[in-house]
Formats: structure tokens, C-alpha cells, sequence
């Protein structure tokens, strides 16, 4: 892109990609700062035609002021510290058993991409049925084999049990990107560390994973976007009972259960804020790693 | 100490021979060059005594004992790798110290040794940096101060200036010789280049196909090639080797000379050619000639500069005593 003609051509080519995506970011985002503003019940006859009544901050303070707002936020930071670190944990480990050469490797490697394809919705009921399930699931017998009492796993450990089935959907992912990532490395780099001595731990710690530390911020940014925002898995397991009503999910109960709009919208500006807070802290760690 | 013996070594990859039986004895402080063309198997045995590939049958022995089946961290050799396989998230200093932090060493004696070797490799003022900050001259200098600081009883190059630029792989070159000088210890150094291989070595191993053709000295070799093969890969420009009737009169199959062994005349000579192309080094001039009678145009040296014309006609002379002869297996004759 030299010269003047061919900027102004990208720009110009570029224009309809730019506008449509800020067209469906700033509509939404306008429409619920306005909302945040206004009382907005349907149920109690309040709708766009007649014009809705200007609250202020008051959304606002009863959003903040409700007893399961902090519980939320917790759960909600809680399941997304819970599936990065399973996620990523797992995912270098399996990365580095992929890179192995073995019979089947190709197979295996489409088996490992396959939970990425299962619909939040389908993975988690199949999950909740057929392994969860405290009278049923395959977990349940197995309990029972071993003649210990079943585990009713959604009720007693519901955001491990929550954690368990996300991360279950988020490991391909990360083995996917942390596997080229294991694959790109320089084998004369880890041959230089055998001959200096390093045994296979050393040679993990010292030159492993280093490298794969642009790989894992990476991972880490990218799965924290979607799992702020995950709601399938939990509308279809617990129905946000059991301490695991996430920021997300309390404002679709806000918006849907109490058909309160002005209140879920509110709740809505609150989440944007601990995204961008999040997101900060993430681009400052990222921008380190990837600056090198 | 660094006497290295292979012992009836082969390697194998799969149903691939790469080294079908090979003997070498490496004696403690020489200067070792194995030299040959590419997929020659020169790398595969650096890595097969470096310990990083199994052998498939045979002994490697280091200092008396046999180290076949020692892993490579403790054969007590250093490698510097092609790409020099510096790690990039660490500083010079660290990656220097890398091995005598793996030894556990005390950190007092570390500091002592990294700053000695980056004394001798002239790398003081580069320490703290990272090797993507290095010149490439510098990446194969911190690589070489990684493999001095753990005094190994030998050092293992593989074609470690092949991704430096000519200026740069002469003084390199200097410096890995001043440095083995300076040591004494064994070097055993892996190249494609022959330049490389007679300016640095005390003895030269020829390998071709993981077979050796010869070893020796840079001149013996220079003087005496035991066959067709290392005739035409040692010299620059290469030998020049004639087959047919002419090779016949000396009682031989192919006769082989030097460009530096021929003389050109304008007047008269042995034989009788037309210049093609001239090049022009001003220290020496060589011309490739097509003679009447040879297949192939033969390469002659002429010292100084010469000024002789694309299409002149000329005489050449071989000079008797430097003429090398071989029989139909390609092999010399005395």
C-alpha cells in the first residue's frame, strides 16, 4: 500500500466490511444505553408507542443494590478463571502428546477437534443426562461400582460441574492453537537443551514453555471474550440455581424472567464495563508477550 | 580429553542405509573435518556421536569407554547447531549460562565462567541482550560460548558458518581455527565446503554416501586422492579429469590435473584449445578451455592477471609430475 491511489482504494474497499460491523455493534450497544435510562416493564403496559418515562440512575443503583449482583460476578469471574485454567492446563499437555508421532494420528487429531463442533446446547443436556445424571448417568454407576453413594453432581458441586462441561468444549481449541504452536518450535532448540544437559522437565520449564507463552495469552484472550458471555451451558444444566447464576444469566432473568427491560439493560452496561476491565488487563499481558 | 573411535558404526532409518559400516579414529586435540556433498550421512554421524540419534549397530567410544548407549548430556560433548539454536527468551548471559545452571553449578563460579567465554568470543558488551538483537556473527559466537563454558572433551560443528555471508565465514573461520589453537581441544566439524575443510583441518575425512573415501591431512589428499571422487571435491577450481584416449597414452583410465598444474602458452603445448570463458580474479586469471580431442573444456589457472581474448587460440601444457591417474574403478594409480 505505497501510494496515495491504492489507500484510498483499500479504504474504499474496505468500507462496506467496516460499516456493517459497526452497524451491528453500535445499534445494540445505542439501543441499550438507551433502555438503561428508562422504565421499560411491558407486563405493566409501558411500550415504545406511548413513549417511556425517564428514570435516570435508577436502574443503575436497584442493578448494583441487588442482593445476587456481587454472587454474580463472582460466579461468572469464577467459571471463566476455572475453564481457562482447565483449558489451558490440559491443552499444553495434550498439544505436546499430539505432537508425538503414533499410529492414528490423524484420527485422533479430528477426534480431538470433535466437541468443538457440539452445539453448547446438545453438549451440556449430554453431559447433564447422560453423565451427570444422579440415577442414570454413566458417572452414577460408576460411583455405584465401587459402592460408593452417587454424586448428584449439578446441585452439590454445580460450578465445578459447569466448569467440567465448558471446558470440555473449549479444550479443542486450545490444544488446536497451542499444538502449532508446540509444532512450530525449533527441534534443534530442544536438542541443544539435551546436550546442555537439561533433562525432559527442564527442557518443558526452560525452552517449552517459553515458546508457547505467545500461544497460551493468545488462548487465554480470545476464550475469555466467549466464556464472559456463556449461557446455553447453564440455562440447560441448573437454570442458574445453585450459585451458578452468572452475570449474564442474571440479566436474562432481569429482561425475560421479570420482564424488566430498563433493569436488564442497566445490568447489560455493567457487564460491557467488567469486559473492558478484563480486556485491559488482558491487552496489557498480551501486549508484553506479543511485543518480544 | 576428547579420543573419539567409531567401531563398525552403521545407521539405518527405516529400510534407508545412511551409514553401511564406517571406522574412525579421532585423536584427542585434532582438528577433525568431515567433509562431503549433501545427504553424504556427514551430519547423521556428527548427530550418531553427538548422541542424538541411536546407533544401529557398532560402538562409539569416548576416552576408553564405551559411550553407545550414554545419553548425549553426558557424553561430555558440545554442539553448535546450523541454525544455532540460541533460545530466544533468554539473554546472551543466560543462554550462555544455561548448561552450567543445568550442571548446578554455584552461581559465584557461573558469573566467573560466562564473562571468561564472553571475554574470548569478544561478547562482553552483549550480554544482557537477546539473541533476535544479534548480527549473525554474534548468534554463532554466543553458540560457541554456550558450548565452551561447559570444557568438553570435544566440540561438535554442524556447517555451523553456512548461514553467514562470505566476508563474514572467512573471519569465522579465523576465529573457530584461533579458538581451537587456543583450547586444544578436539574439534570434530561437519561442512559441504572443501575451502572450509582444507583451511581449518588437521585431518580431513571425505565421505560420500556414509561411506568414507579418505582420510588425511588437508595436503595429503591435496597431493595423493585415493580415487576419482576426492580428486574432484578437494581443490578450488576443481580438478580437471580426462577419460578417453588421451588418459589411455598414460596408461590409465582417467587422468586427472590441476588448473594450477597446467601452463598456457600462445606458441606451442601438449594440446591445442580455444578460450571460452575468462575469469578474472587479479590475483589469478582461469580460463576454460576446449581442447581438440577432449570432451569437456578443462579449467586452467594462470597467476597474475593475463589478458588473453573469448576465442583465442591456445596451447596447454600439464606438468608431468603433477598428474594424478586412475584405473576403471576410479582409483589411483601409483
Amino acid at each position: 500500500m505505497a501510494t496515495q491511489h491504492s489507500r484510498s482504494a483499500a479504504r474504499l474497499m474496505m468500507a462496506p466490511a467496516v460499516i456493517l460491523l459497526l452497524g451491528w455493534m453500535l445499534v445494540p450497544l445505542t439501543m441499550t444505553l438507551f433502555f438503561s435510562f428508562k422504565r421499560y416493564l411491558p407486563l405493566r403496559g409501558d411500550s415504545l408507542e406511548r413513549g417511556l418515562d425517564w428514570v435516570g440512575f435508577e436502574n443503575y443503583a436497584r442493578f448494583l443494590s441487588s442482593s445476587s449482583f456481587w454472587p454474580s460476578v463472582q460466579a461468572t469471574l469464577v467459571i471463566v478463571g476455572g475453564v481457562l485454567v482447565v483449558t489451558v492446563v490440559l491443552g499444553v499437555l495434550l498439544a505436546l502428546l499430539l505432537d508425538q508421532p503414533f499410529w492414528g494420528q490423524g484420527i485422533v487429531r479430528i477426534l480431538v477437534i470433535a466437541p468443538f463442533f457440539v452445539m453448547p446446547t446438545v453438549s451440556a443436556l449430554v453431559w447433564k443426562n447422560m453423565f451427570m445424571d444422579p440415577v442414570n448417568g454413566i458417572l452414577a454407576h460408576l460411583w455405584r461400582f465401587f459402592g460408593a453413594e452417587p454424586v448428584s453432581w449439578l446441585s452439590d458441586a454445580s460450578l465445578q460441574s459447569i466448569i467440567l462441561i465448558v471446558s470440555w468444549q473449549w479444550l479443542p481449541f486450545a490444544t488446536l492453537i497451542l499444538l502449532t504452536a508446540v509444532q512450530s518450535l525449533d527441534s534443534e532448540q530442544l536438542e541443544a537443551a539435551e546436550m546442555d544437559g537439561a533433562p525432559a522437565f527442564a527442557r518443558f520449564g526452560f525452552i517449552i514453555l517459553p515458546h508457547l507463552a505467545r500461544a497460551i495469552t493468545i488462548v487465554i484472550l480470545i476464550q475469555t471474550i466467549f466464556l464472559l458471555s456463556i449461557f446455553a451451558e447453564i440455562f440447560v444444566t441448573t437454570g442458574g440455581s445453585f450459585g451458578t447464576r452468572t452475570l449474564t444469566y442474571l440479566i436474562f432473568q432481569r429482561v425475560v424472567d421479570s420482564q424488566n427491560i430498563g433493569l436488564g439493560s442497566a445490568g447489560g452496561v455493567y457487564a460491557i464495563i467488567l469486559a473492558n476491565i478484563i480486556a485491559i488487563f488482558l491487552m496489557r499481558i498480551v501486549g508484553k508477550n506479543l511485543d518480544r | 580429553m576428547g579420543r573419539i573411535v567409531l567401531d563398525q558404526v552403521k545407521k539405518r532409518f527405516g529400510d534407508v542405509t545412511v551409514i553401511p559400516e564406517l571406522d574412525l579414529e579421532i585423536e584427542d586435540g585434532e582438528f577433525v573435518v568431515f567433509v562431503g556433498p549433501s545427504g553424504c550421512g556427514k551430519s547423521t554421524l556428527l548427530r550418531l556421536i553427538a548422541g542424538l540419534e541411536d546407533v544401529t549397530d557398532g560402538k562409539i567410544v569416548i576416552d576408553g569407554t564405551d559411550a553407545t548407549e550414554v545419553p548425549p548430556a553426558r557424553r561430555g560433548l558440545a554442539m553448535v547447531f546450523q541454525s544455532y539454536a540460541l533460545y530466544p527468551h533468554m539473554s546472551v548471559r543466560k543462554n550462555i549460562a544455561f548448561p552450567l545452571r543445568m550442571a548446578r553449578l554455584a552461581p559465584a563460579e557461573q558469573k566467573r565462567r560466562v564473562e571468561q567465554a564472553a571475554e574470548v568470543l569478544n561478547l562482553t558488551d552483549y550480554l544482557d541482550r537477546r539473541p533476535g538483537q544479534l548480527s549473525g556473527g554474534q548468534r554463532q559466537r554466543v553458540a560457541i560460548g554456550r558450548a565452551i563454558v561447559r570444557e568438553p572433551s570435544a566440540f561438535l560443528f554442524d556447517e555451523p558458518l553456512s548461514n553467514l555471508d562470505a566476508a563474514l565465514r572467512v573471519g569465522m573461520r579465523l576465529e573457530i581455527s584461533e579458538l581451537h589453537k587456543r583450547l586444544k581441544t578436539t574439534m570434530i566439524y561437519v561442512t559441504h565446503d572443501q575451502v572450509e575443510a582444507m583451511t581449518m583441518a588437521d585431518k580431513i575425512v571425505v565421505l560420500q554416501a556414509g561411506v568414507i573415501e579418505q582420510v588425511g591431512s588437508p595436503l595429503e589428499l591435496y597431493r595423493r586422492p585415493r580415487n576419482t571422487f576426492v580428486a574432484g571435491f578437494i581443490g578450488s577450481p576443481k580438478m580437471n579429469l580426462i577419460c578417453g584416449p588421451e588418459a589411455a597414452k598414460h596408461d590409465a583410465t582417467t587422468i586427472g590435473i590441476r588448473p594450477e598444474h597446467i601452463d598456457i602458452s600462445e606458441t606451442d603445448g601438449a594440446w591445442k584449445g580455444t578460450i571460452g570463458v575468462s575469469e578474472h580474479l587479479g590475483s589469478d586469471t582461469f580460463f576454460h578451455v576446449q581442447c581438440d580431442g577432449l570432451a569437456e573444456p578443462l579449467t586452467v589457472r594462470a597467476p597474475g592477471e593475463r589478458a588473453l581474448s573469448y576465442g583465442a587460440d591456445v596451447h596447454l601444457t600439464p606438468r608431468r609430475e603433477h598428474m594424478h591417474r586412475f584405473d576403471a574403478q576410479g582409483l589411483r594409480i601409483d
